[in-house]
Protein backbone atom coordinates (compact mmCIF):
# COMPACT_ATOMS: atom_id res chain seq x y z
CA UNK A 1 0.00 0.00 0.00
CA UNK A 2 2.91 2.04 0.87
CA UNK A 3 4.80 1.42 -2.33
CA UNK A 4 1.57 2.59 -4.34
CA UNK A 5 1.17 5.81 -2.20
CA UNK A 6 4.71 6.38 -3.25
CA UNK A 7 4.38 6.10 -6.75
CA UNK A 8 1.13 7.78 -6.92
CA UNK A 9 3.70 11.17 -5.33
CA UNK A 10 5.69 10.54 -8.23
CA UNK A 11 3.50 10.22 -11.01
CA UNK A 12 2.28 13.93 -9.66
CA UNK A 13 6.00 15.16 -9.41
CA UNK A 14 6.22 14.31 -13.20
CA UNK A 15 2.99 15.27 -14.64
CA UNK A 16 2.14 18.46 -12.50
CA UNK A 17 4.85 21.01 -13.85
CA UNK A 18 3.21 19.73 -17.24
CA UNK A 19 -0.81 20.53 -15.74
CA UNK A 20 0.17 23.62 -14.51
CA UNK A 21 1.72 24.96 -18.29
CA UNK A 22 -1.74 23.38 -19.58
CA UNK A 23 -3.91 25.18 -16.70
CA UNK A 24 -2.26 28.59 -17.58
CA UNK A 25 -2.65 28.60 -20.94
CA UNK A 26 -6.53 28.96 -20.88
CA UNK A 27 -5.93 31.78 -17.77
CA UNK A 28 -7.79 34.29 -19.08
CA UNK A 29 -5.77 36.66 -16.70
CA UNK A 30 -1.84 37.97 -17.89
CA UNK A 31 -0.48 37.00 -14.34
CA UNK A 32 -0.04 33.60 -14.13
CA UNK A 33 -0.28 32.79 -10.44
CA UNK A 34 -3.44 34.30 -10.61
CA UNK A 35 -6.47 32.53 -12.01
CA UNK A 36 -8.98 34.75 -13.62
CA UNK A 37 -11.04 32.62 -15.16
CA UNK A 38 -10.96 30.57 -18.80
CA UNK A 39 -9.71 31.80 -22.14
CA UNK A 40 -8.03 30.55 -25.13
CA UNK A 41 -6.95 34.11 -25.94
CA UNK A 42 -3.21 33.51 -25.42
CA UNK A 43 -3.63 30.96 -28.22
CA UNK A 44 -4.88 33.21 -30.21
CA UNK A 45 -1.92 35.59 -29.53
CA UNK A 46 0.66 32.84 -30.54
CA UNK A 47 -1.42 32.33 -33.68
CA UNK A 48 -1.16 35.57 -35.24
CA UNK A 49 2.43 36.27 -34.24
CA UNK A 50 4.67 36.07 -36.98
CA UNK A 51 7.61 35.42 -34.95
CA UNK A 52 6.33 32.38 -33.18
CA UNK A 53 5.10 31.32 -36.57
CA UNK A 54 8.18 31.32 -38.42
CA UNK A 55 9.77 29.58 -35.82
CA UNK A 56 7.46 26.79 -36.27
CA UNK A 57 7.38 26.70 -39.81
CA UNK A 58 11.84 26.32 -39.39
CA UNK A 59 11.19 23.72 -36.24
CA UNK A 60 8.24 21.68 -38.44
CA UNK A 61 10.90 21.71 -41.40
CA UNK A 62 13.90 21.27 -40.05
CA UNK A 63 12.26 18.24 -38.31
CA UNK A 64 10.67 16.30 -40.91
CA UNK A 65 13.80 16.23 -43.50
CA UNK A 66 15.61 15.40 -40.12
CA UNK A 67 13.35 12.66 -39.61
CA UNK A 68 13.46 11.42 -43.45
CA UNK A 69 16.79 11.37 -43.96
CA UNK A 70 17.96 9.78 -40.21
CA UNK A 71 15.47 7.04 -41.06
CA UNK A 72 16.14 6.40 -44.40
CA UNK A 73 19.97 6.54 -44.15
CA UNK A 74 19.38 5.03 -40.65
CA UNK A 75 17.91 2.07 -41.71
CA UNK A 76 20.34 1.66 -44.57
CA UNK A 77 23.14 1.28 -42.44
CA UNK A 78 21.99 -1.10 -40.32
CA UNK A 79 20.93 -2.92 -42.54
CA UNK A 80 24.46 -2.88 -44.55
CA UNK A 81 25.48 -3.59 -40.86
CA UNK A 82 24.73 -6.79 -40.69
CA UNK A 83 27.19 -8.27 -42.91
CA UNK A 84 30.21 -6.55 -41.41
CA UNK A 85 32.19 -7.96 -38.55
CA UNK A 86 35.95 -7.32 -37.30
CA UNK A 87 37.49 -3.98 -37.39
CA UNK A 88 35.19 -1.96 -39.23
CA UNK A 89 32.51 -2.68 -37.66
CA UNK A 90 34.37 -2.13 -34.23
CA UNK A 91 34.98 1.50 -35.71
CA UNK A 92 31.65 2.37 -36.82
CA UNK A 93 29.83 1.13 -33.56
CA UNK A 94 32.34 3.25 -31.84
CA UNK A 95 31.32 6.03 -33.48
CA UNK A 96 27.65 5.43 -32.94
CA UNK A 97 28.64 5.28 -29.21
CA UNK A 98 30.03 8.46 -29.39
CA UNK A 99 27.24 10.29 -31.51
CA UNK A 100 25.23 9.23 -28.46
CA UNK A 101 26.79 9.74 -25.25
CA UNK A 102 28.42 12.72 -25.82
CA UNK A 103 26.95 16.06 -24.87
CA UNK A 104 24.90 17.68 -27.11
CA UNK A 105 26.29 20.84 -26.26
CA UNK A 106 29.56 19.21 -27.51
CA UNK A 107 28.17 18.16 -30.65
CA UNK A 108 26.99 22.06 -31.12
CA UNK A 109 30.22 23.61 -30.00
CA UNK A 110 32.24 21.39 -32.85
CA UNK A 111 29.68 21.25 -35.69
CA UNK A 112 29.69 25.21 -35.39
CA UNK A 113 33.49 25.96 -35.41
CA UNK A 114 33.70 22.95 -37.79
CA UNK A 115 31.67 24.44 -40.43
CA UNK A 116 32.34 28.02 -40.33
CA UNK A 117 35.50 27.06 -40.43
CA UNK A 118 35.46 25.24 -43.18
CA UNK A 119 33.26 27.59 -44.61
CA UNK A 120 35.77 30.71 -44.34
CA UNK A 121 38.04 28.50 -46.77
CA UNK A 122 35.56 27.33 -48.87
CA UNK A 123 33.60 30.87 -49.72
CA UNK A 124 36.40 32.58 -51.07
CA UNK A 125 37.51 29.24 -53.57
CA UNK A 126 33.64 29.25 -54.28
CA UNK A 127 33.23 32.51 -55.25
CA UNK A 128 36.82 32.67 -57.47
CA UNK A 129 35.32 29.86 -59.40
CA UNK A 130 31.97 30.70 -60.23
CA UNK A 131 31.03 31.73 -63.68
CA UNK A 132 30.46 35.65 -63.80
CA UNK A 133 27.53 35.02 -66.05
CA UNK A 134 25.80 33.24 -63.14
CA UNK A 135 25.88 36.29 -61.04
CA UNK A 136 26.85 36.50 -57.21
CA UNK A 137 28.72 33.23 -55.60
CA UNK A 138 26.61 31.77 -52.59
CA UNK A 139 27.98 32.21 -49.26
CA UNK A 140 27.68 29.33 -47.39
CA UNK A 141 26.79 29.76 -43.46
CA UNK A 142 25.12 28.35 -40.92
CA UNK A 143 21.41 27.97 -40.88
CA UNK A 144 18.77 25.31 -41.56
CA UNK A 145 20.89 23.05 -43.40
CA UNK A 146 23.68 23.02 -40.98
CA UNK A 147 21.13 22.31 -38.64
CA UNK A 148 19.26 19.33 -40.01
CA UNK A 149 22.71 18.08 -40.90
CA UNK A 150 23.70 18.10 -37.06
CA UNK A 151 20.28 16.79 -36.13
CA UNK A 152 19.85 13.98 -38.74
CA UNK A 153 23.95 13.08 -37.15
CA UNK A 154 22.73 12.30 -34.06
CA UNK A 155 19.18 10.93 -34.86
CA UNK A 156 20.45 8.59 -37.76
CA UNK A 157 22.68 7.05 -34.71
CA UNK A 158 19.90 6.37 -32.77
CA UNK A 159 17.41 4.60 -35.67
CA UNK A 160 20.86 2.13 -36.23
CA UNK A 161 20.23 1.44 -32.95
CA UNK A 162 16.77 0.88 -32.61
CA UNK A 163 16.57 -1.22 -36.32
CA UNK A 164 19.60 -3.28 -35.32
CA UNK A 165 17.46 -4.52 -32.23
CA UNK A 166 14.61 -5.24 -34.31
CA UNK A 167 16.49 -6.92 -36.95
CA UNK A 168 18.09 -9.06 -34.38
CA UNK A 169 15.10 -10.62 -33.11
CA UNK A 170 13.48 -11.14 -36.96
CA UNK A 171 13.78 -14.48 -38.13
CA UNK A 172 16.17 -15.43 -40.30
CA UNK A 173 14.36 -18.09 -42.08
CA UNK A 174 11.88 -16.84 -43.66
CA UNK A 175 14.64 -14.82 -45.47
CA UNK A 176 15.81 -18.28 -46.54
CA UNK A 177 12.98 -19.47 -47.47
CA UNK A 178 12.56 -16.45 -49.81
CA UNK A 179 15.41 -16.98 -51.14
CA UNK A 180 15.07 -21.34 -51.53
CA UNK A 181 11.91 -20.02 -53.57
CA UNK A 182 13.86 -17.95 -55.77
CA UNK A 183 12.87 -14.37 -54.61
CA UNK A 184 15.41 -11.29 -56.24
CA UNK A 185 17.03 -9.88 -52.70
CA UNK A 186 14.89 -6.63 -53.63
CA UNK A 187 11.90 -8.77 -53.56
CA UNK A 188 12.58 -10.74 -50.37
CA UNK A 189 13.68 -6.87 -48.98
CA UNK A 190 10.18 -4.98 -49.69
CA UNK A 191 8.13 -8.05 -49.28
CA UNK A 192 9.60 -10.14 -46.22
CA UNK A 193 12.40 -7.49 -44.51
CA UNK A 194 10.92 -4.47 -44.74
CA UNK A 195 7.42 -5.14 -43.34
CA UNK A 196 9.32 -7.20 -40.44
CA UNK A 197 11.19 -4.04 -39.59
CA UNK A 198 8.60 -1.32 -40.56
CA UNK A 199 7.43 -0.86 -36.83
CA UNK A 200 11.15 -0.17 -36.07
CA UNK A 201 11.85 2.47 -38.68
CA UNK A 202 8.56 3.87 -38.16
CA UNK A 203 9.31 4.15 -34.02
CA UNK A 204 12.97 5.66 -35.45
CA UNK A 205 11.38 8.51 -37.50
CA UNK A 206 8.82 9.58 -34.57
CA UNK A 207 11.41 9.92 -32.43
CA UNK A 208 14.03 11.85 -34.34
CA UNK A 209 11.04 13.79 -35.20
CA UNK A 210 10.46 14.58 -31.63
CA UNK A 211 13.92 14.79 -30.87
CA UNK A 212 14.61 17.52 -33.83
CA UNK A 213 11.52 19.11 -32.98
CA UNK A 214 12.41 19.43 -29.17
CA UNK A 215 16.16 20.53 -29.33
CA UNK A 216 17.85 23.65 -27.65
CA UNK A 217 20.76 23.04 -27.37
CA UNK A 218 22.67 22.02 -30.99
CA UNK A 219 20.33 24.47 -32.48
CA UNK A 220 21.25 27.06 -30.43
CA UNK A 221 24.91 26.70 -31.97
CA UNK A 222 24.28 25.78 -34.91
CA UNK A 223 20.90 27.34 -36.41
CA UNK A 224 22.78 30.81 -37.72
CA UNK A 225 20.11 33.27 -37.63
CA UNK A 226 17.42 30.82 -37.99
CA UNK A 227 14.85 30.72 -35.04
CA UNK A 228 13.44 27.46 -34.01
CA UNK A 229 10.76 27.23 -31.93
CA UNK A 230 12.46 26.03 -28.80
CA UNK A 231 14.82 28.95 -29.06
CA UNK A 232 11.76 31.42 -29.73
CA UNK A 233 10.68 30.13 -26.50
CA UNK A 234 14.41 30.48 -24.79
CA UNK A 235 14.60 34.09 -25.82
CA UNK A 236 10.99 34.69 -24.62
CA UNK A 237 11.86 32.98 -20.88
CA UNK A 238 14.90 35.30 -20.80
CA UNK A 239 12.34 38.45 -21.56
CA UNK A 240 10.18 37.29 -18.56
CA UNK A 241 7.82 34.70 -18.26
CA UNK A 242 4.25 34.95 -20.22
CA UNK A 243 1.41 33.00 -20.86
CA UNK A 244 1.74 33.60 -24.41
CA UNK A 245 4.70 30.81 -23.59
CA UNK A 246 2.41 28.52 -21.35
CA UNK A 247 -0.02 28.16 -24.94
CA UNK A 248 3.16 27.49 -27.21
CA UNK A 249 4.53 25.06 -24.53
CA UNK A 250 0.62 23.26 -24.61
CA UNK A 251 0.98 22.62 -28.31
CA UNK A 252 4.58 21.75 -28.57
CA UNK A 253 3.78 18.79 -25.57
CA UNK A 254 0.55 17.81 -27.63
CA UNK A 255 2.36 17.34 -30.52
CA UNK A 256 5.78 15.62 -28.85
CA UNK A 257 2.97 13.44 -26.76
CA UNK A 258 1.00 12.25 -29.35
CA UNK A 259 4.08 11.18 -31.97
CA UNK A 260 5.86 9.51 -28.48
CA UNK A 261 2.75 7.93 -28.04
CA UNK A 262 2.40 6.16 -31.61
CA UNK A 263 6.56 5.10 -31.90
CA UNK A 264 5.98 3.37 -28.10
CA UNK A 265 3.06 1.33 -29.38
CA UNK A 266 5.11 0.28 -32.28
CA UNK A 267 8.21 -0.53 -30.43
CA UNK A 268 6.14 -2.40 -28.30
CA UNK A 269 5.11 -4.55 -31.17
CA UNK A 270 8.79 -5.97 -31.01
CA UNK A 271 7.87 -7.26 -27.36
CA UNK A 272 5.27 -9.37 -29.55
CA UNK A 273 5.74 -12.47 -32.10
CA UNK A 274 5.26 -10.91 -35.46
CA UNK A 275 1.74 -12.76 -36.63
CA UNK B 1 26.39 -13.53 -55.13
CA UNK B 2 28.67 -13.02 -52.08
CA UNK B 3 31.09 -10.20 -54.07
CA UNK B 4 27.86 -8.25 -54.80
CA UNK B 5 25.93 -8.44 -51.86
CA UNK B 6 29.47 -7.13 -50.23
CA UNK B 7 28.96 -4.39 -52.36
CA UNK B 8 25.79 -3.87 -51.96
CA UNK B 9 26.06 -3.31 -48.31
CA UNK B 10 28.61 -1.05 -48.60
CA UNK B 11 26.83 1.08 -49.88
CA UNK B 12 23.77 0.81 -47.91
CA UNK B 13 26.48 2.12 -45.08
CA UNK B 14 28.27 4.87 -47.21
CA UNK B 15 25.68 7.87 -46.55
CA UNK B 16 26.18 7.05 -42.69
CA UNK B 17 29.42 6.30 -42.62
CA UNK B 18 30.04 9.75 -44.52
CA UNK B 19 27.44 11.49 -42.17
CA UNK B 20 29.09 10.49 -39.45
CA UNK B 21 32.61 11.25 -40.57
CA UNK B 22 31.94 14.62 -41.68
CA UNK B 23 29.52 15.72 -39.16
CA UNK B 24 30.78 13.71 -36.17
CA UNK B 25 34.37 12.83 -36.16
CA UNK B 26 35.99 15.87 -37.94
CA UNK B 27 34.25 18.53 -35.95
CA UNK B 28 35.61 16.67 -32.48
CA UNK B 29 39.35 16.28 -34.25
CA UNK B 30 38.47 20.54 -34.69
CA UNK B 31 37.59 20.89 -31.32
CA UNK B 32 41.02 18.90 -30.10
CA UNK B 33 43.28 21.13 -32.69
CA UNK B 34 41.56 24.30 -31.62
CA UNK B 35 42.26 23.55 -28.30
CA UNK B 36 45.98 24.02 -28.51
CA UNK B 37 45.58 27.15 -30.64
CA UNK B 38 45.38 30.83 -30.23
CA UNK B 39 42.65 33.35 -30.27
CA UNK B 40 42.55 35.32 -33.27
CA UNK B 41 41.49 38.94 -32.56
CA UNK B 42 38.21 38.76 -34.02
CA UNK B 43 37.53 35.19 -31.74
CA UNK B 44 38.61 32.86 -34.29
CA UNK B 45 42.26 30.94 -34.74
CA UNK B 46 45.29 30.88 -35.00
CA UNK B 47 47.28 27.82 -35.38
CA UNK B 48 49.62 27.24 -33.12
CA UNK B 49 50.75 24.41 -30.39
CA UNK B 50 50.63 25.81 -26.82
CA UNK B 51 49.17 24.52 -23.82
CA UNK B 52 48.20 27.86 -22.51
CA UNK B 53 44.41 27.41 -22.84
CA UNK B 54 44.32 24.17 -20.32
CA UNK B 55 46.41 25.78 -18.15
CA UNK B 56 43.99 28.65 -17.90
CA UNK B 57 41.06 26.27 -17.07
CA UNK B 58 41.50 26.98 -13.39
CA UNK B 59 39.86 30.78 -14.54
CA UNK B 60 36.39 29.04 -15.07
CA UNK B 61 36.60 26.73 -12.14
CA UNK B 62 33.38 27.77 -10.14
CA UNK B 63 31.78 26.07 -12.85
CA UNK B 64 34.28 22.78 -13.06
CA UNK B 65 33.16 22.29 -9.49
CA UNK B 66 29.49 22.99 -9.63
CA UNK B 67 29.38 20.39 -12.08
CA UNK B 68 31.03 17.81 -10.45
CA UNK B 69 29.41 18.73 -7.06
CA UNK B 70 26.03 18.69 -8.09
CA UNK B 71 25.97 15.96 -11.07
CA UNK B 72 27.04 12.92 -8.90
CA UNK B 73 24.42 14.79 -6.28
CA UNK B 74 21.50 15.07 -8.73
CA UNK B 75 22.40 11.24 -9.55
CA UNK B 76 22.40 10.16 -6.00
CA UNK B 77 19.37 11.71 -5.34
CA UNK B 78 17.47 10.59 -8.62
CA UNK B 79 18.94 6.93 -7.66
CA UNK B 80 17.01 7.29 -4.46
CA UNK B 81 14.14 8.45 -5.62
CA UNK B 82 14.27 6.17 -9.06
CA UNK B 83 14.69 2.78 -7.23
CA UNK B 84 10.94 2.49 -5.13
CA UNK B 85 9.45 3.71 -8.17
CA UNK B 86 11.61 1.16 -10.47
CA UNK B 87 10.51 -1.86 -7.61
CA UNK B 88 7.22 -1.19 -7.32
CA UNK B 89 6.30 -1.19 -10.99
CA UNK B 90 8.51 -4.50 -11.77
CA UNK B 91 7.66 -6.54 -8.37
CA UNK B 92 4.02 -5.01 -7.25
CA UNK B 93 2.20 -3.15 -9.84
CA UNK B 94 -0.55 -5.48 -11.42
CA UNK B 95 0.60 -6.81 -15.11
CA UNK B 96 -2.82 -4.83 -16.26
CA UNK B 97 -1.65 -1.43 -15.52
CA UNK B 98 2.02 -2.03 -16.01
CA UNK B 99 2.21 -1.09 -19.81
CA UNK B 100 0.67 1.95 -19.05
CA UNK B 101 2.41 3.18 -16.05
CA UNK B 102 6.02 2.42 -18.01
CA UNK B 103 5.12 4.55 -21.16
CA UNK B 104 4.09 7.41 -18.34
CA UNK B 105 7.06 6.83 -17.32
CA UNK B 106 9.67 7.54 -20.87
CA UNK B 107 6.97 9.94 -22.26
CA UNK B 108 8.07 12.76 -20.66
CA UNK B 109 11.97 12.34 -20.74
CA UNK B 110 11.07 12.39 -24.43
CA UNK B 111 9.48 15.79 -24.57
CA UNK B 112 10.72 19.13 -24.93
CA UNK B 113 13.08 19.60 -20.93
CA UNK B 114 12.87 23.13 -22.15
CA UNK B 115 8.99 23.52 -21.19
CA UNK B 116 8.96 21.10 -18.40
CA UNK B 117 11.61 22.76 -16.96
CA UNK B 118 9.89 26.27 -17.51
CA UNK B 119 7.29 25.15 -15.53
CA UNK B 120 9.54 24.98 -12.62
CA UNK B 121 9.70 28.73 -12.72
CA UNK B 122 6.53 28.94 -11.79
CA UNK B 123 6.37 26.79 -9.10
CA UNK B 124 9.76 27.70 -7.23
CA UNK B 125 9.10 31.51 -7.95
CA UNK B 126 7.97 33.80 -5.24
CA UNK B 127 4.77 32.99 -5.81
CA UNK B 128 4.59 29.38 -5.97
CA UNK B 129 5.86 27.18 -2.64
CA UNK B 130 7.79 30.03 -1.01
CA UNK B 131 3.95 31.98 -1.14
CA UNK B 132 2.37 28.49 0.06
CA UNK B 133 5.06 27.96 2.85
CA UNK B 134 4.22 32.00 4.11
CA UNK B 135 0.67 30.87 4.15
CA UNK B 136 1.79 28.04 6.86
CA UNK B 137 3.77 30.51 8.68
CA UNK B 138 6.90 29.67 7.37
CA UNK B 139 8.79 32.64 5.58
CA UNK B 140 11.32 33.92 3.63
CA UNK B 141 12.19 30.61 1.85
CA UNK B 142 13.62 31.54 -1.34
CA UNK B 143 13.99 28.18 -3.76
CA UNK B 144 14.31 29.95 -7.49
CA UNK B 145 17.71 30.78 -8.16
CA UNK B 146 19.45 28.24 -5.33
CA UNK B 147 21.20 25.12 -5.95
CA UNK B 148 18.14 23.36 -4.59
CA UNK B 149 16.41 24.36 -7.66
CA UNK B 150 18.63 23.38 -9.83
CA UNK B 151 19.11 20.21 -8.05
CA UNK B 152 15.18 19.88 -8.17
CA UNK B 153 15.32 20.79 -11.73
CA UNK B 154 17.48 17.95 -12.35
CA UNK B 155 15.52 15.24 -10.03
CA UNK B 156 12.63 16.12 -12.08
CA UNK B 157 14.39 15.97 -15.66
CA UNK B 158 15.91 12.71 -15.19
CA UNK B 159 14.20 10.66 -12.85
CA UNK B 160 12.57 8.78 -16.35
CA UNK B 161 16.16 7.50 -17.40
CA UNK B 162 16.83 6.24 -14.10
CA UNK B 163 13.99 4.03 -13.20
CA UNK B 164 14.19 2.69 -16.43
CA UNK B 165 17.02 0.76 -16.51
CA UNK B 166 16.29 -0.45 -13.00
CA UNK B 167 12.75 -1.58 -13.68
CA UNK B 168 14.03 -3.68 -16.84
CA UNK B 169 17.07 -5.33 -14.45
CA UNK B 170 14.52 -6.12 -11.56
CA UNK B 171 11.45 -7.04 -13.83
CA UNK B 172 14.58 -9.80 -15.41
CA UNK B 173 14.85 -11.52 -12.57
CA UNK B 174 13.25 -14.86 -11.31
CA UNK B 175 10.73 -13.63 -9.14
CA UNK B 176 10.46 -17.23 -7.30
CA UNK B 177 13.78 -16.17 -5.58
CA UNK B 178 11.65 -13.72 -3.70
CA UNK B 179 9.51 -16.09 -2.42
CA UNK B 180 12.48 -19.00 -1.75
CA UNK B 181 13.81 -15.97 0.56
CA UNK B 182 10.66 -15.41 2.14
CA UNK B 183 9.87 -19.37 2.65
CA UNK B 184 13.36 -20.37 3.85
CA UNK B 185 11.99 -17.43 6.90
CA UNK B 186 14.14 -14.55 5.70
CA UNK B 187 12.94 -10.80 7.18
CA UNK B 188 11.85 -8.55 4.06
CA UNK B 189 14.70 -6.22 4.54
CA UNK B 190 17.70 -9.29 4.35
CA UNK B 191 15.63 -10.21 1.24
CA UNK B 192 16.17 -7.22 -0.29
CA UNK B 193 19.92 -6.79 0.82
CA UNK B 194 20.79 -10.46 0.07
CA UNK B 195 18.82 -11.24 -3.67
CA UNK B 196 17.18 -8.16 -4.76
CA UNK B 197 19.59 -5.20 -4.61
CA UNK B 198 22.80 -7.45 -5.99
CA UNK B 199 20.67 -8.64 -8.96
CA UNK B 200 19.31 -5.38 -9.39
CA UNK B 201 23.11 -3.00 -9.48
CA UNK B 202 23.17 -3.46 -13.56
CA UNK B 203 20.74 -1.71 -13.94
CA UNK B 204 21.62 0.75 -11.10
CA UNK B 205 24.52 0.92 -12.94
CA UNK B 206 23.46 2.07 -16.06
CA UNK B 207 20.99 4.41 -14.80
CA UNK B 208 23.62 6.31 -13.30
CA UNK B 209 25.78 6.45 -16.08
CA UNK B 210 23.33 8.09 -18.52
CA UNK B 211 22.32 10.90 -15.93
CA UNK B 212 25.73 11.78 -14.80
CA UNK B 213 26.84 11.45 -18.79
CA UNK B 214 24.30 13.70 -19.39
CA UNK B 215 23.98 16.22 -16.65
CA UNK B 216 27.79 16.80 -17.23
CA UNK B 217 26.87 18.50 -20.07
CA UNK B 218 23.80 20.12 -18.80
CA UNK B 219 22.96 23.94 -19.70
CA UNK B 220 19.52 24.31 -19.66
CA UNK B 221 18.22 23.48 -16.24
CA UNK B 222 21.46 25.79 -14.57
CA UNK B 223 20.56 28.38 -17.07
CA UNK B 224 16.46 28.80 -16.43
CA UNK B 225 16.41 27.68 -12.31
CA UNK B 226 20.03 28.49 -11.29
CA UNK B 227 19.25 32.31 -12.68
CA UNK B 228 23.28 33.02 -13.68
CA UNK B 229 24.29 32.33 -10.02
CA UNK B 230 24.73 28.43 -10.13
CA UNK B 231 26.24 27.71 -13.50
CA UNK B 232 27.95 24.80 -15.08
CA UNK B 233 30.51 23.68 -17.24
CA UNK B 234 27.79 23.97 -20.10
CA UNK B 235 26.80 27.74 -19.33
CA UNK B 236 30.39 28.36 -19.57
CA UNK B 237 30.52 27.14 -22.69
CA UNK B 238 27.58 28.90 -24.36
CA UNK B 239 29.47 32.01 -22.68
CA UNK B 240 32.51 31.41 -24.28
CA UNK B 241 31.15 30.20 -28.06
CA UNK B 242 28.24 32.66 -28.06
CA UNK B 243 28.85 35.79 -26.44
CA UNK B 244 32.48 36.18 -25.87
CA UNK B 245 34.26 34.36 -28.55
CA UNK B 246 36.93 32.93 -27.15
CA UNK B 247 37.26 29.95 -29.57
CA UNK B 248 40.45 28.23 -28.83
CA UNK B 249 39.90 28.35 -24.70
CA UNK B 250 36.78 27.17 -25.06
CA UNK B 251 37.60 24.44 -27.11
CA UNK B 252 40.00 23.73 -24.39
CA UNK B 253 37.18 23.81 -21.85
CA UNK B 254 35.08 21.22 -23.82
CA UNK B 255 38.01 19.17 -24.62
CA UNK B 256 38.86 18.84 -20.34
CA UNK B 257 34.66 18.02 -19.69
CA UNK B 258 35.14 15.59 -22.54
CA UNK B 259 38.11 14.01 -20.74
CA UNK B 260 36.85 14.33 -17.49
CA UNK B 261 33.50 12.50 -18.38
CA UNK B 262 35.51 9.75 -19.90
CA UNK B 263 37.83 9.04 -17.26
CA UNK B 264 34.75 9.24 -14.52
CA UNK B 265 32.94 7.03 -16.71
CA UNK B 266 35.82 4.34 -17.16
CA UNK B 267 36.56 4.46 -13.33
CA UNK B 268 33.16 4.07 -12.92
CA UNK B 269 32.62 0.94 -14.70
CA UNK B 270 35.45 -0.69 -13.39
CA UNK B 271 34.46 -0.48 -9.95
CA UNK B 272 31.05 -1.55 -10.98
CA UNK B 273 32.69 -4.74 -12.82
CA UNK B 274 34.17 -5.76 -9.89
CA UNK B 275 31.41 -5.16 -7.43
CA UNK B 276 29.18 -7.11 -9.49
CA UNK B 277 31.11 -10.11 -10.22
CA UNK B 278 32.04 -9.14 -13.65
CA UNK B 279 28.63 -9.41 -14.77
CA UNK B 280 28.45 -7.91 -18.81
CA UNK B 281 24.91 -8.04 -19.12
CA UNK B 282 24.78 -4.02 -18.28
CA UNK B 283 22.86 -2.38 -21.42
CA UNK B 284 22.29 0.99 -22.64
CA UNK B 285 18.32 1.12 -24.48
Amino acid sequence: MGMRLYAIVIYLFLYLPIGIIVLFSFNAGRHASDFHGFSVKWYGKVLSNPFAMDALTTSVTVAFITALLASVFGTMAALGLQQFKGRFRALFDAAIYIAIMIPGIVIGIATLIALVTAFGYLNPALAAAWPEWLGDAPRLKMGRVSLIAAHTMFTMALVIVIVRARLAGMDRTLIEASADLYATPMGTFWQVTLPQIFPAVLAGFLLSFTFSFDDFIIAFFVAGSETTLPIYVFSSIRRGVTPEINAIGTMVLAVSLSLLIVAQVMLRRRDRPAA
Amino acid sequence: MQAKSSWTHRLLLLPAALWLLVMLVLPLLVVFVFSFGERAPAGGYIPAFSFDNYLNLPARLTAFKNTLILAPLGTLAALLIAYPLAYYLAIKASAKIRTTLLVMIIVPFWTSILIRTYAWIYILGGRGIPQLLEWIGIEGVRLINTPTAVLIGIIYGYLPLMVFPIYVSLEKFDKRLLEASEDLGAPPLKTFRDVTLPLSIPGIATGCMLVFILLMGEFLIPALLGGGKVFFVGNALVDLFLQSRNWTYGSAVAAALVIIMLVTVSIYMKLIMRGAGHREDVSLV
